[in-house]
């Protein structure tokens, strides 16, 4: 059994999540047990309330489970400290956000470098690595704009190309689609088959769009915090013309 | 450190605080300093060879009189120490009045000093124009004076002063003297200030009284003046009839010990001024704390992003902290120069024009390090608190 679990990249194992809020407690997750293959392209649905968010939060070292085990590669991290907890985002996964979340004012460059100030990679180096990032998300030329001058789409580049710098093995994506218009959108879906094919980066996304979920090999359906339904099909980024393999 | 730059109107008021309290503690630590290095010039310019004798406090039958109200010393003492002992060169008594001084249209309010003959002499300042009154208008009580150069100055300007009647307390003197200038050094008061006059005179015409204030007195060179000291307090306590045991109702005080209680009295002055100042940097650090706490609340969406990609809460507390730091140090150099500037402005401000002021290097090192330190210690708190911040409330932070 031991060797069939080191393939899973994430295995969940009735995961609880309460939050607290004054006297009441709120169940967010009721006992989540799940797996996640390496280069899976997933896809978290449900209504609002359903706990999805609260589960990225966890599956993104962003929060703890309060009873429940969370293995990332193996290794338990349910219960490590703040610190390691930012060391583990820092080095192994990547975030891409509905709202974009660049710091204002700054440069396409800056922003997408951010995440290897804190991995303590020598500024030339930080800069070759963020220049490679923007062109394999299309942002050739645009390194010194300002993220305030940039489209809706070319801030979601920039967002991917961030959470693509330091070589995660799990991008998560909360609702990226969420402020773009259709056409951008499918761009940015692009983007994501592209890194999940050929890089083999593992994807985890939350949307209610079903037109984005259906790019997505697997889909996860969430209901008052728990799992209500599985759904496994050929994904769009199956048959796009990006696919090679 | 870009932040700062994109609010350049509000980095600036909150480093004024820190720029104020700076300036005002070399500002005022540099006119304490000033005074210092007045009385320590003043003192070097008297000559090393210098005594004073004081009357002591005086035990009459239990009662213990206070400072100064003494009336025991008398010119008869001055004349005794000079004859007696072989280690002294000359004395002069001494006593002191203040007097509104007329002349013609003009009236001066001064410092009378009723001197010996010998003045000049014992304190080394020499007679410019004119002479010193001699041992016979000391012995007459002639109604003689010499003037400082500022009273010359106030009373006479271009006018030659020499054989001039001026009215000290409706008294005729007849000026036959001008000290020489001996400057401002002295601090906060001017010495050359003053009309000298024999202290026979100022004694009967101007206090009405048979004692002095106290004695100078000249050893016969700088390495006697121990040897004075010990002699001059055995003939004191012989002609005043003191008891062997019984406390001395005179003091003998050589220059570097009242040098070094003058110089005790200006470092406290000077702590006073610099602490009071300080109180306004404290004031500056916490204007660094409001305007942290404000960045702090404003930034918390970008806070979020990078505790997502990875910061750890020493990165974010370092970020926050170096901010406040960049903000006071800027504040403090800014300071340095504005405190340094209004101090070598001082001197052509009218109202301060006798204030000597010295910029120590060490004050400005005292002054940058406190308000460095002014930083990191209000710049803790806000640092502290955005390095807490939980981060998915911070991303989701509106």
């Amino acid at each position: 059994m031991g060797l069939e679990m080191n393939d899973k990249i994430i295995r969940l194992e009735n995961i609880v999540r309460i939050y607290q809020i004054g006297e009441t407690q709120v169940q967010a997750l009721r006992g989540i047990t799940y797996s996640v293959n390496y280069s899976e392209f997933l896809a978290i649905m449900g209504p609002s309330g359903s706990g999805k968010s609260t589960l990225m939060s966890i599956l993104g070292l962003l929060d703890r489970p309060t009873s429940g085990q969370y293995f990332l590669e193996g290794v338990d991290v349910s219960k490590l400290s703040r610190d390691e907890m930012a060391a583990i985002r820092n080095r192994k996964i990547g975030f891409v956000f509905q709202n974009f979340n660049l710091l204002s004012r700054t440069s396409a460059l800056e922003n997408v470098e951010l995440p290897m100030i804190y991995s303590h990679i020598s500024s030339k180096e930080a800069r070759d690595r963020a220049m490679a990032a923007l062109a394999a998300v299309g942002l050739k030329g645009w390194e010194h704009h300002r993220t305030n001058q940039l489209s809706g789409g070319q801030m979601q580049r920039v967002a991917i190309a961030r959470a693509l710098v330091n070589d995660p093995t799990l991008i998560l994506a909360d609702e990226p689609t969420g402020n773009l218009d259709s056409k951008t959108g499918a761009e940015i879906m692009d983007i994501f088959c592209r890194l999940n094919q050929e890089r083999n980066i593992t994807l985890i996304m939350v949307t209610h769009d079903p037109v984005i979920a259906s790019y997505a090999r697997r889909r996860l359906y969430l209901k008052d915090g728990q799992i209500v339904g599985e759904e496994v099909s050929q994904g769009a980024c199956d048959r796009a013309p990006a696919s090679g393999g | 450190m870009r932040a700062l730059a994109r609010n350049k109107m509000r980095s600036f008021l909150t480093i004024l605080g820190i720029i104020i309290g700076v300036a005002a503690v070399i500002a005022m630590v540099s006119i304490g300093e000033g005074a210092k290095k007045g009385i320590e010039e003043r003192f070097a310019s008297m000559g090393t060879n210098l005594l004073f004798v004081y009357p002591g406090s005086r035990n009459i039958r239990g009662v213990q009189s206070g400072f100064g109200g003494f009336t025991n010393l008398k010119p008869d003492d001055a004349k005794a120490i000079e004859e007696r002992c072989d280690a002294v060169k000359a004395t002069s008594p001494s006593i002191n009045t203040r007097a509104q001084v007329v002349y013609a249209n003009k009236n001066w309010n001064t410092q009378i000093q009723g001197t010996g003959e010998k003045f000049p002499e014992i304190r080394n300042w020499r007679v410019v124009e004119g002479v010193y009154f001699d041992e016979s208008h000391v012995a007459s009580g002639a109604k003689v004076c010499v003037l400082g150069s500022l009273v010359k100055q106030n009373l006479f300007e271009d006018e030659d002063p020499i054989g001039k009647t001026i009215r000290i307390n409706k008294i005729p003197f007849t000026v036959i003297g001008v000290l020489e200038s001996k400057g401002e050094q002295g601090g906060f008061f001017n010495r050359d200030d003053m009309i000298a006059a024999p202290y026979t005179t100022v004694m009967r015409r101007l206090r009405g009284v048979d004692y002095i204030n106290s004695i100078d007195v000249a050893a016969v060179s700088a390495d006697k003046t121990s040897e004075a000291q010990r002699q001059i307090e055995e003939l004191m306590r012989e002609r005043h009839r003191i008891a062997p045991g019984a406390e001395d109702d005179f003091q003998v005080r050589n220059i570097a010990d009242v040098a070094e209680s003058a110089a005790e009295s200006t470092k406290i002055m000077t702590i006073l001024l610099g602490s009071i100042a300080g109180i306004s940097l404290i004031v500056g650090g916490i204007g660094i704390m409001n305007i942290m706490l404000v960045s702090v609340t404003e930034r918390i969406r970008e806070i979020g992003v990078r505790l997502a990609v990875g910061a750890r809460e020493r990165d974010i507390l370092l970020q926050f902290l170096i901010e406040a730091v960049v903000l006071s140090v800027t504040g403090g150099v800014i300071g340095i120069i504005v405190g340094v500037g209004a101090s070598r402005l001082m001197k052509y401000i009218s109202l301060f024009s006798n204030i000597t002021t010295v910029v120590t290097p060490e004050s400005i090192m005292l002054a940058f390090f406190f308000a460095a330190s002014v930083g990191i210690f209000f710049g803790y708190y806000p640092a502290r608190k955005a390095s807490k911040l939980d981060p998915i409330e911070a991303l989701r932070y509106e």
